[in-house]
């Protein structure tokens, strides 16, 4: 087991190196001066050759490489302009909002992805089966942030049940954050949803097809205890490889739920970084976001290892 | 009873028999059969040939100039004179979301092009040549380690918004998902025995890569790129409607649903005409993938 996690580890260190030089070159690869860039059209000469100088932009290359890295090691990823204060403060004040998010969303997909695409496959061929895939398809289909805008037409604006954007932190008032959270998770579940339900569904029938399913119904097993013994403890481990680009998604996904709903979370710092031209704060966030992400598929494939010990002897 | 089943079984048998030789048909004449017979395949072929043909005969389809400006006929609602009604400006919704349908083709069907020729190249190389094929992938799974709209939006930042920064930006994000399902495909094919024939035969590696190996893997990698059709089409629109993407007044459905983001309560047209058309060409495009999967390569499950 333990050699699973070294194994894992070891193949994200390539991974992280090359994520963190495509993040370090993304700054040098910007047309022109990057520095006039980041100042605006507006700056003086002086303003340029201060961001210059502030950046490092001014040092050979080489020079800039190793600060950079220097800098990395000793958990530093420089300041954002337009926040003025280390872009990983910046980054992890933000983080709650994107987790919580995330979560609930997370808690969602799997609700609606695993249940409809357990019966879909259960009932397969049948009216819940293609009602249930049908839903499948405009979850994947229907853009979140579409979905987003109808829902504050309908629950916000004219009904007025629930706010149409806005933050409240979960620790001061939690019922504030339930009504706040449940419109940008249900646009943001949507689309995994779909995909998890889809995907539950063929792999639920893949395994119903299985020889040691006919025998377990051969010998007489109560129908349940062979969907939830046999079927579905078989079908739910490689569903768990899936869950690292659900989470994947989820994040790209709430890019766009948080700039819809006014949410103060990553997605949010990061679109106002590029927009602002704020480069060492879109380098670093992007950078620091991706690095959690690895992280996340290492646990998922270890927890992969300890569901199926076939992964674990291989 | 078991007579009269045999006889019910034997009838037809002979008919088959006779049948068989001349009902022969080409592989290909086969399969396009078989995806007509495909209801799903169908309907998705309806919902993305309307925004297709619509996106290319949008010149002739309205006289209307998507940019132009008319202040005094801003907020109508869909009727008689305006198709789709007007937004804030005044501007014909049916001319933007004609000519925003265009640019979502062009942008999907460029990032669909790049991935069909860099997504080939880098997965057969990767797949083909082992010694090429572990730094090769290590890129790759760097590039895909990053969320897809985080580093669209961050090369965007980079090059500047504009449509061809975007379809540049969606290029980045999508051929490593490419490479990585040509690359598996030519990794088996690579050790079938006629590949191992045409090496006894003596043929070249770009020969057997071209002849006899990337013919085989053209199955999952139609049924990718229409999937991913879908997929940069609807990141444009993200895109867009974040205000990254290609630069106003071009009209993009996107652009178009974050300007009516202001006005929803008194005009929410001018957010569902945009939104129903995008779903309408995302759905399209699923449904066609899902019927090409079925009919060209019934194993793959679970895209991405």
């Amino acid at each position: 087991m333990i050699g699973v996690v070294l194994r894992r580890v070891a193949s994200a260190m390539p991974v992280l190196l090359i994520v963190s030089l495509i993040t370090f070159s993304l700054m040098r690869l910007i047309p022109g001066d990057p520095a006039a860039a980041i100042a605006g059209l507006a700056a003086t000469p002086q303003m340029i050759a201060q961001i210059r100088a502030d950046l490092g932009l001014d040092e050979p290359f080489l020079v800039q490489m190793a600060s950079w890295y220097g800098n990395l090691l000793q958990g530093s990823l420089g300041r954002s302009i337009l926040l003025g204060k280390p872009v990983v403060d910046a980054t992890f004040e933000r983080l709650p909002v994107t987790l919580g998010l995330s979560a609930y969303a997370m808690v969602l997909t799997l609700l609606i992805g695993l249940l409809s695409g357990i019966i879909a496959a259960l009932r397969q061929n049948t009216m819940i089966d293609q009602i249930a895939m049908a839903f499948a398809m405009i979850g994947i289909s229907l853009p979140s942030f579409f979905l987003g805008l109808l829902m504050i037409i309908l629950f916000a604006v004219h009904l007025g049940w629930l706010p149409s954007g806005g933050y409240v932190p979960f620790w001061s008032d939690p019922w504030g954050w339930f009504r706040a959270m449940t419109m940008p998770a249900v646009s943001l579940a949507m689309l995994q949803a779909g995909l998890l339900a889809r995907i539950t569904r063929s792999t639920m029938l893949e395994v119903l097809r299985q020889d040691y399913i006919r025998t377990a119904r051969a010998k007489g097993l109560p129908p349940r205890r062979v969907i939830f013994r046999h079927a579905l403890a078989n079908a739910l481990i490689p569903i768990t490889t899936v869950i690292g680009i659900i989470i994947s998604l989820m994040i790209s996904g709430s890019v766009v739920t948080e700039a819809l709903f006014s949410l103060p979370g990553i997605g949010q710092l990061l679109t106002q970084a590029v927009l602002g031209r704020d480069y060492p704060m879109v380098q670093g966030g992007l950078l620091l976001v991706t690095a959690l992400l690895v992280m996340v598929n290492i646990l998922v494939d270890v927890a992969y290892a300890l569901l199926d010990p076939r992964v674990r002897y291989e | 009873m078991s007579e009269i089943a045999l006889a019910a079984v034997a009838e037809p048998a002979d008919d088959l028999a006779e049948d068989v030789p001349e009902k022969r048909v080409h592989p290909a004449v086969a399969t396009f059969k078989r995806l007509f017979h495909h209801r799903l395949f169908i309907t998705g072929l309806v919902l993305f040939g309307v925004i297709a043909i619509a996106a290319a005969l949008a010149p002739w389809i309205t006289t209307a100039n998507p940019n132009r400006l008319a202040m005094r006929s801003k907020f109508l609602p869909p009727g008689e004179d305006w198709i789709f009604g007007t937004d804030s400006f005044g501007r014909s919704l049916w001319a933007r979301t004609l000519y925003g349908a265009q640019l979502s083709m062009m942008i999907g069907g460029s990032v669909v092009l790049i991935n069909a020729i860099f997504g080939t190249l880098v997965g057969a190389v990767a797949g083909y040549f082992r010694a090429a094929d572990n730094a090769l992938m290590r890129v790759n799974d760097a590039l895909m380690a990053f969320p897809a709209i985080l580093l669209a939006i961050a090369v965007t930042a980079v090059l500047g918004p504009s449509t061809m920064n975007v379809i540049i930006a969606l290029g980045i994000v999508y051929v490593p998902r490419t490479a990585r399902i040509v690359r598996a495909s030519v990794i088996v094919l690579r050790e079938m025995e006629y590949v191992q024939a045409a090496v006894a035969a003596g043929a070249g590696h770009w020969r057997i890569l071209r002849r006899h190996i990337l013919p085989n893997a053209m199955a999952p990698m139609i049924v990718q790129l229409s999937f991913l059709f879908a997929y940069a089409v609807l990141s444009e629109a993200t895109l867009s409607f974040l205000g990254v993407g290609a630069v106003p007044p071009t009209p993009t459905w996107g652009g178009m649903m974050a300007e009516g983001r202001d006005f929803m309560r008194d005009a929410p047209w001018i957010i569902a005409i945009p939104g129903v058309a995008l779903m309408i060409t995302v759905m399209g495009l699923n449904m066609l993938g899902d019927g090409l999967r079925d009919v060209l390569d019934p194993r793959l499950r679970i895209q991405q």
